[in-house]
């Protein structure tokens, strides 16, 4: 049995140490806001934070999240008031969506280390998150716009 | 006698401790010129040394290493050497940035699968304040780069020749699936990285 701290709760999971994280989280824990893409790390849409950090869950191997906090879309915020999905629903960024999660989870980490990001930093930050919608210029506006709702919150 | 050396202010006490020492120092040069691999050389040999590195300057040339020894601020990628996909930045520590720092996708071992991330617990570029460019660098300019304190990660001759040990470098042999192996095997490769060390680290002749 493998324990698990994914969004906050504590699991206990039957599963390989070399399972990819993602599988777990899908398939054992039910969670499916995280999706699966390319399978080799290539497009992101996997993209969950383990201790902070964007990781891709479907090459992770679950033993690498033993005694870590995984956090996946599901657990972003508790109210889906974090300043990314506040402006993600106000600019209406999702086209088909499926990408959406990992380009959330990417962003996040962006945000909290880098709170006034430039036009380079969210290329330095988002360009391994592939959307085939081609949703790049409001993904970039609305991490724009939560920077802003961030700061505003930060000084309210 | 013991007049003249007192009165230039020492003993026979300190010269004699002063010998040992001086003893124990050139031991120390003598054995590390016979470093492993030095080809027994007893002292420097700078043809045996600039011979030796034409093979590691193939090795340090190759995709395998110079890959994450990039002229610009980003990794690169493949038997071609281009740029990383995905934007990929070096960031100070070189760990890359944000939401794309290495260890998001390199895990700390190879990724089963063909062109799939390779992977090892220290996967890295050189940091942002000491670059260690191997890109683009002659075999002149890379020897003396490799041999200088200030611009080698701060490494002695020792350091030197155990860095040759290190996982990361040794990652370049185990590059996963459809990756080619570096020019020389591994044990050709200590082998005339210590000779080159060994015989002095000299670099072979400029423009």
């Amino acid at each position: 049995m493998i324990n698990l701290n994914v969004n906050g709760k504590a699991f206990q999971v039957s599963a390989e140490p070399d399972m990819p994280l993602l599988w777990v989280l899908r398939d054992l824990l039910h969670l499916t806001g995280t999706k699966f893409g390319c399978g080799v790390a290539q497009c992101g849409a996997c993209t969950v934070h383990l201790n902070g950090e964007a990781v891709r869950s479907c090459i992770t191997p679950v033993s690498r999240a033993v005694g870590k906090r995984v956090v996946t879309i599901e657990g972003l915020s508790t109210d889906h008031l974090h300043p990314l999905q506040q402006a993600w629903l106000e600019l209406d960024v999702p086209q088909c969506g499926y990408c959406q999660s990992g380009q959330l989870m990417s962003a996040a980490v962006l945000l909290k280390e880098k709170p006034d990001p430039t036009d380079a930093d969210i290329d330095a930050a988002m360009s391994g998150n592939i959307c085939r919608c081609g949703t790049y210029p409001r993904i970039k506006k609305a991490i724009k716009e939560a920077a802003k709702l961030q700061k505003e919150n930060t000084h309210a | 006698m013991n007049k003249n050396i007192q009165r230039c202010g020492i003993s026979i006490q300190t010269m004699g401790v002063m010998m040992v020492l001086l003893g124990v120092i050139s031991l120390g040069l003598f054995s590390f010129d016979r470093a492993p691999g030095g080809g027994g050389a007893a002292g420097k040999d700078s043809a045996a040394s600039v011979r030796a590195f034409a093979e590691v300057y193939k090795v340090l040339k190759s995709p395998r290493c110079m890959n994450c020894h990039p002229s610009g601020d980003q990794p690169l990628q493949g038997e071609d050497s281009h740029v990383h996909t995905m934007n990929v930045q070096r960031g100070e520590d070189g760990k890359g940035l944000y939401a794309l720092k290495c260890s998001n996708c390199h895990q700390s071992k190879n990724v089963p699968g063909l062109h799939t991330p390779p992977g090892n617990p220290k996967w890295q570029l050189p940091p942002a304040d000491m670059k260690m460019v191997f890109q683009g660098k002659d075999a002149h300019e890379l020897a003396k780069q490799i041999m200088d304190y200030n611009q080698n990660g701060h490494k002695n001759k020792a350091q030197l020749i155990e860095h040759a040990r290190d996982t990361l470098v040794k990652a370049a042999w185990r590059p996963g699936e459809g990756r080619k192996l570096p020019p020389l095997s591994y044990p050709a490769f200590l082998k005339a990285w210590d000779a080159w060390i060994g015989n002095g680290g000299y670099a072979p002749g400029g423009h």
